[in-house]
């Protein structure tokens, strides 16, 4: 079992450029069901065994895509996400990264009248249900099937824990990326309702970074809610107040956002936090052990 | 992106708010000129940097006691006290110990307060909307009130397409107690602000204070505009408010390598793969005992060119006495990023430790390939080994 996608998925791709296309291909090679790609302008041609329409609807109604990938540059990102959201798409990844904040501002409000449509990133590295499907740029062969849910908002990091939760034996059910800018389709609780309500997934890894409060809502969502193992890792835990690391939406500001206050909301609320990211699979197994 | 108060002040301006009368000038000369062409009347000096706090600042080893804001009435005041300014660093509580170097002063004629508001807008996280903020109290430290008061701050959420609505406005200046007919003056600066904010791809943009004047006038005394970074693409007209000066040079530099880079005080170099993991290396090096440099995110690959800029602009900080390369490669495979890094480390030239821990895609390969080398690069399995190597390695 798994949550979102899995292997009756049908994917499209939207912006089908070098990164686009190359990533299609992974994602076909790894065994997702990619049914086309959209391509203003090349409908009805093919590019690299993937057949090409002009928009989301008319790929939506000969294919019967229920996801996609974007990989639209940022100008037109938004506008991407909105013609599949209106085409009916039920998952859709942005991986784009640099789309401006007050466009996901006005993506979120339209997507407020599409409940049907889920809004993964973006500037995420998308979505496994490993064995299953793969909707993004994360490698594939790291990941192995199971059942721990995996919430990141980062990228490598993400890799670099599933890739120790893979080498301990402890595989996923579904792993999402959930994106790291500062206005995000799905975010901690979202996801840790959709894990905790999923038979396949037994225990759940948070691992979070500075910017923001979600964290903490999390963490008070979890105590409440969630009765299967969390473990959770806050990532810039040395990184000073005021300036942006990498991710949009990775800044302390205005007295918010910290590591130390999230850790401390997180152990609050009963989660264990791992000390150091090489720490991440191992602090997981104690939560699991923990709860037996 | 940040930009000046009197720039800021400008571009509010242009969308009809009420700002004092002020002249931006470049030397203790101007100063003097602008004292004169403002009336000869009372002036306020201020000092033109990024960084807050700049009132309670002082001018490094000027051996003055005032800040970077000054109240003057006289006119043979100006000269040197606009020396001081443009000849010391001054130093805040968010400059850092060495300051920063001031290159103009606003010269604004000084109003009389008889009330201080608070103004601002900003983006909600959580809500994924702007939203206004405004304080019936002004010159406050809003974060810190948000924390002890919550209760007295006004929010009013900004549609993102429609902008601030007239009749918002309205609601808000009335409940800050302005009368009836300060009130439509006020809400003409918030008007302009919430338009300013969405027109221009603001982050934040903020009035503190907004006063009122003993005759009743409404003006925007201070003004703080930060811009969205991803949004900049779509207004280049903007781009000439940039002052590199108030930047890190380092930073510029690496940005234009399409590097993410945020300078740190510590002698570790760090070259990562991906944001999140780039503050995970700085973490887990603090974890055992070192101190990072710097925060380097070469993206999701890295290629040779990129690899070589990063090397270069850790090593041109002499204070690195090691450097750690962390790489997880994914659909980048280890191999072509251990050639990178053997072609850049060849090509800079390195004077201290090289310790690269790669994981992931062909890692064996990758890893080969560095110990063939025959160049004097440590390498390390895992992250706790790796951060114990280059710590160790820094002395």
């Amino acid at each position: 079992m798994s949550i979102l996608v899995d292997k009756n998925t049908k994917v499209l791709c939207q912006g089908l450029g070098k990164a686009g296309t190359f990533h299609a291909i992974q994602c076909r090679e790894y065994g997702t069901q990619v049914v086309g790609g959209v391509v203003p302008g090349k409908g009805g041609t093919v590019k690299e065994g993937f057949a090409l329409f002009n928009t989301v609807a008319e790929a939506v109604s000969k294919t019967g895509a229920d996801a996609t990938m974007i990989f639209v540059p940022p100008p037109a990102a938004a506008d991407a996400i909105l013609e599949a959201a209106d085409a009916g798409i039920r998952v859709i990844v942005a991986i784009t990264e640099g789309i401006p904040v007050l466009d996901m501002a006005r993506v979120k409000r339209f997507l407020e009248s599409k409940p049907n449509s889920r809004l993964i990133g973006p500037n995420c590295p998308g979505i496994i249900t490993p064995g299953q499907c793969k909707i993004g740029i994360m490698p594939g062969y790291i990941h192995k099937p199971g059942t721990v849910g995996v919430i990141s908002r980062s990228g490598t990091l993400t890799y670099e824990a599933v890739w120790q939760l893979t080498n301990l034996g402890l595989g996923q059910s579904t792993c999402v990326g959930i994106g790291g800018d500062p206005i995000i389709g799905t975010n901690q609780i979202d996801l840790l309702k959709m894990f905790q309500d999923d038979p396949g997934t037994e225990a759940i890894l948070l691992m979070g970074e500075i910017g923001g409060t979600a964290e903490e809502e999390a963490a008070a969502f979890v105590q409440k809610h969630v009765t299967k193992p969390v473990a959770a890792f806050i990532a810039g835990q040395t990184a000073p107040p005021g300036k942006r690391m990498g991710h949009a939406g990775a800044i302390i500001s205005g007295g918010t956002g910290s590591a130390q206050d999230k850790i401390a909301a997180l152990k609050k609320a009963g989660i264990l936090v791992a000390e150091s990211p090489a720490d991440l699979g191992s602090t997981l197994q104690k939560a699991i052990q923990a709860k037996k | 992106m940040k930009i000046h108060e009197y720039q800021a002040k400008e571009l509010l301006s242009k969308e009809g708010a009420a700002i004092p009368l002020g002249i931006p000038v470049n030397t203790p000369g101007e100063a003097v000129a602008a004292f004169d062409k403002l009336g000869g009347k009372p002036v306020v000096l201020k000092c033109q940097i990024h960084a807050g706090g700049r009132g309670k600042g002082r001018f490094k080893d000027s051996g003055k006691d005032f800040g970077g804001v000054k109240y003057l009435t006289r006119r043979e005041d100006i000269l040197p006290v606009a020396e001081v300014m443009f000849r010391f660093p001054l130093v805040t509580a968010q400059t850092g110990p060495l300051g920063q170097k001031v290159s103009k002063v606003l010269v604004q004629s000084a109003a009389d307060i008889a009330r201080e508001i608070y103004l601002g807008v900003v983006l909600d996280r959580a809500s994924g909307m702007p939203v206004m903020m405004a304080c019936a109290e002004g010159g406050v430290e809003i974060e810190e009130l948000a924390r002890t008061h919550p209760e007295k701050i006004l929010k009013t959420a900004i549609s993102p397409e429609a902008g601030l609505q007239p009749f918002q406005a309205r609601k808000m200046a009335f409940a800050l107690g302005f009368t009836p007919e300060q009130a439509p003056h006020a809400e003409s600066i918030m008007m302009a602000l919430a338009k300013v904010f969405l027109e221009k791809d603001c982050s934040l943009a903020e009035i503190n204070p907004l006063v009122v004047t003993p005759t009743g006038e409404v003006v925007a005394l201070d003004a703080k505009i930060t811009f969205d970074d991803n949004g900049l693409f779509r207004h280049p007209e903007l781009e000439s408010l940039r002052d590199l000066t108030e930047e890190n040079p380092a930073e510029v530099r690496a940005a234009k390598a399409g590097l993410s880079f945020v300078q740190m005080d510590g002698n570790i170099g760090c070259l990562v793969n991906g944001a999140g993991l780039a503050m995970s290396t700085m973490d887990i090096i603090k974890h055992h005992g070192g101190e990072p440099a710097n925060f380097l995110d070469v993206g999701g690959g890295a290629n040779k060119d990129q690899a070589t800029e990063a090397f270069r602009i850790l090593l041109a900080d002499t204070k690195v006495k090691a450097v750690l390369v962390n790489i997880f490669g994914g659909i980048m495979k280890c191999d072509t990023i251990a050639q990178a890094i053997l072609a850049a480390y060849k090509e800079v030239g390195f004077h201290v430790p090289l310790v690269v821990r790669l994981e992931g895609t062909n890692v064996q390969e990758g890893k080969k390939i560095l110990s063939e080398s025959g160049l004097k690069i440590i390498t390390a399995d895992g992250l706790t080994e790796a951060a114990k190597k280059v710590v160790a390695a820094a002395g």
